[in-house]
């Protein structure tokens, strides 16, 4: 399950934000938003594909940079609000 | 001193023998020789019906018999038009049709193509036809004794105030038709005037005419060098952009005083193989036209320590109007580009903003130039003419250079960018000349030219089209990466675009109509 959720976003930061990049650059480690990967707009777009597909929903505070920074951080956050998704 | 050919009557009488002209690996013409054959040419342009105030089109390669024409035309009182002949012949008939040439000197080759774009725009200029251009003057010297005994009667030189059109060149206009920037006699002895002043040329000297003829530079390299009595190496594109052959030109022709786009140095600077030549006789670098990146200005410094740098910025309106004296070495951790300097003597600045009103010291506005330096306007344009002025309280007509600056409080500049290149991004003014030096920082990139585009979307979207050295790229995520630890977020582009090579004007700026229509 978490496997398939992490592939998803990366998937989905791959194909919005990275084309054309191959998807071994993108690790759990890489740094999204203070690596200029997600700019603000790109960072609400993630977080609104986030909430749709697994109708999660974050509170405003939630939405920087400490918890987005990385895959692994945002699967950190995920498991809080919804832990099945990342068992 | 009032006319420009009257530089070469002096110096021709000073020291007749002396080496004018150097076409390397072929031949030299002394200033005696050079005084004669375009005392010849003017006649030849005389009996052609060229009369003074009349424009004569140049459509030949960089070479003696180019600057034979160019003497003839200036001592019959005519300006000379030099037309790029490695542009597609229709850009090259538009322009000769435009200011409506009298006569066009071209290459043999280039004929017949030139008469039949020259007449499906309805315009019958007399062309004078040369053969084997690039063999040392011999070319144009058959052709003028091909003319028969009625063409040979003697005319004087035509005498000027300074007044009249020495030269109109073409830039491309941002409308796409390109647009002739006229330019007096005076405007252009009173900026050689100046150059004298601030870099003592002598006699000894051998300057590079590494700037195609239709290229501003190439005012300071024929002018500033047949002042002096000094030498003048042409250097061919074939060779100008080939960094190694380049390298050992310099060395062997000995060239004391070099002046070129930024490009050039900075390819010399990594593929030139400097130090394995003797450039010993090199002791003054001019630069212009662009921006040089620091990081190949350090290089090139630091491979050539000895001799003096200086950046020369202006607009074809003005020739050159500020100039910086670039102190050596190149501090290991500057990445700023250099200031563009102080005003050069014979002309005036202020900095204005959009109201045209004086901005404080310090502030940013667009530099506006005034003086004797400054173009008579563009060709059958009145409308672009005036908008390109604005009238000062006292009259003086004022040249708006379109480039954004700031002054230290002391008179030096600092270029910050074209009035249009600024974009707006999420509310923030973006400079994109800003990005280019940001993203020249990083190690892997060789050149780099950001463009803007409208989108729908988001407003405008930023695309940096990058060159490497590298055959690895860096990638986009290391882009990225680099990008925010080195510029404001909102400045990060939206997109990265690898090419083999920038693509060029035929100036040898990075041609930014190509890249926009590469989107």
């Amino acid at each position: 399950m978490t496997q398939d959720v992490k592939q998803q976003i990366k998937d989905y930061i791959m194909a919005e934000f990275l084309p054309g990049e191959s998807p071994d650059e993108l690790t759990d480690t890489t740094p999204l938003i203070s690596g200029g990967i997600l700019d603000s707009i790109a960072t609400l777009k993630l977080v609104m594909f986030i909430e749709e597909t697994w109708s999660v929903a974050f509170a405003p505070h939630e939405v920087d940079k400490e918890n987005l920074d990385t895959l692994e951080s945002i699967m950190r956050l995920l498991g809080r609000k919804k832990p099945e998704l990342t068992r | 001193m009032a006319a420009l050919h009257d530089y070469l009557i002096q110096a021709a009488r000073r020291d007749a023998s002396a080496t004018a002209i150097v076409e390397p690996g072929v031949g030299t013409i002394s200033y005696g020789e050079l005084d004669r054959l375009s005392d010849r040419m003017r006649n030849r342009l005389v009996a052609l019906g060229v009369e003074r105030g009349d424009r004569v089109g140049l459509y030949l390669r960089k070479s003696i018999d180019a600057l034979v024409a160019i003497f003839g035309a200036l001592k019959a009182g005519a300006a000379y038009v030099p037309v790029d002949p490695g542009a597609p012949a229709a850009r090259g008939a538009y322009i000769l049709s435009n200011c409506a040439v009298k006569v066009a000197v071209v290459e043999t080759t280039h004929a017949d193509n030139l008469r039949l774009e020259l007449e499906s725009l309805g315009a019958r200029p007399r062309l004078l036809a040369i053969e084997q251009v690039g063999r040392a003057g011999a070319g144009i010297t058959a052709a003028l004794e091909g003319a028969g005994p009625e063409h040979v009667s003697e005319r004087a030189s035509v005498d000027s105030d300074g007044s009249e059109l020495a030269y109109i060149l073409y830039t491309s206009g941002s409308t796409g038709k390109p647009k002739g920037v006229m330019l007096s006699h005076e405007n252009a002895t009173s900026f050689v005037d100046w150059c004298s002043e601030t870099f003592a040329p002598r006699a000894s000297d051998r300057f590079s005419s590494h700037a195609p003829f239709h290229f501003d530079l190439s005012i300071l390299d024929i002018y500033v060098c047949i002042k002096h009595g000094a030498t003048l190496v042409l250097i061919g594109e074939d060779i100008g952009k080939d960094a190694p052959r380049l390298a050992r030109l310099i060395a062997d022709e000995r060239i004391s005083i070099w002046y070129s786009a930024p490009s050039i140095l900075a390819l010399l600077a990594q593929f030139g193989n400097l130090a394995s030549h003797d450039l010993s006789a090199l002791r003054e670098v001019l630069f212009a036209g662009e921006v040089f990146a620091v990081k190949h200005l350090r290089t090139l410094t630091e491979l050539l320590p000895a001799p003096r740098y200086a950046n020369l910025y202006g607009p074809t309106e003005t020739n050159v109007c500020t100039w910086f004296d670039v102190p050596l070495p190149v501090p290991v951790d500057r990445t700023k580009p250099y200031p563009i300097g102080q005003t050069c003597s014979h002309l005036r600045s202020r900095v204005v903003d959009g109201q045209g009103v004086d901005v404080p010291s310090g502030s940013e506005g667009e530099l506006c130039i005034a003086g004797r330096g400054v173009m008579q306007g563009y060709w059958a344009m009145a409308e672009q003419t005036a908008k390109s002025f604005f009238k000062g309280a006292d009259g003086t007509p004022w040249y708006r250079t379109g480039d954004i600056v700031t002054d230290d409080g002391a008179g030096c500049f600092t270029y910050l960018g074209r009035r249009d290149r600024m974009v707006k991004r999420r509310g923030y003014r973006v400079e994109l000349g800003e990005i280019e030096s940001g993203l020249y920082r990083h190690v892997g990139v060789r050149e780099a030219a950001v463009v803007a585009f409208a989108d729908d979307d988001a407003g405008v979207s930023i695309v940096a089209f990058l060159s490497s050295r590298e055959t690895k790229r860096p990638s986009l995520i290391e882009m990225k990466r680099f990008c925010a630890e080195n510029l404001p977020l909102y400045m990060i582009p939206d997109r990265f675009t690898w090419l083999e090579t920038l693509p060029k004007t035929s100036t040898d700026k990075v041609d930014y109509q190509q890249l926009k229509a590469m989107r």
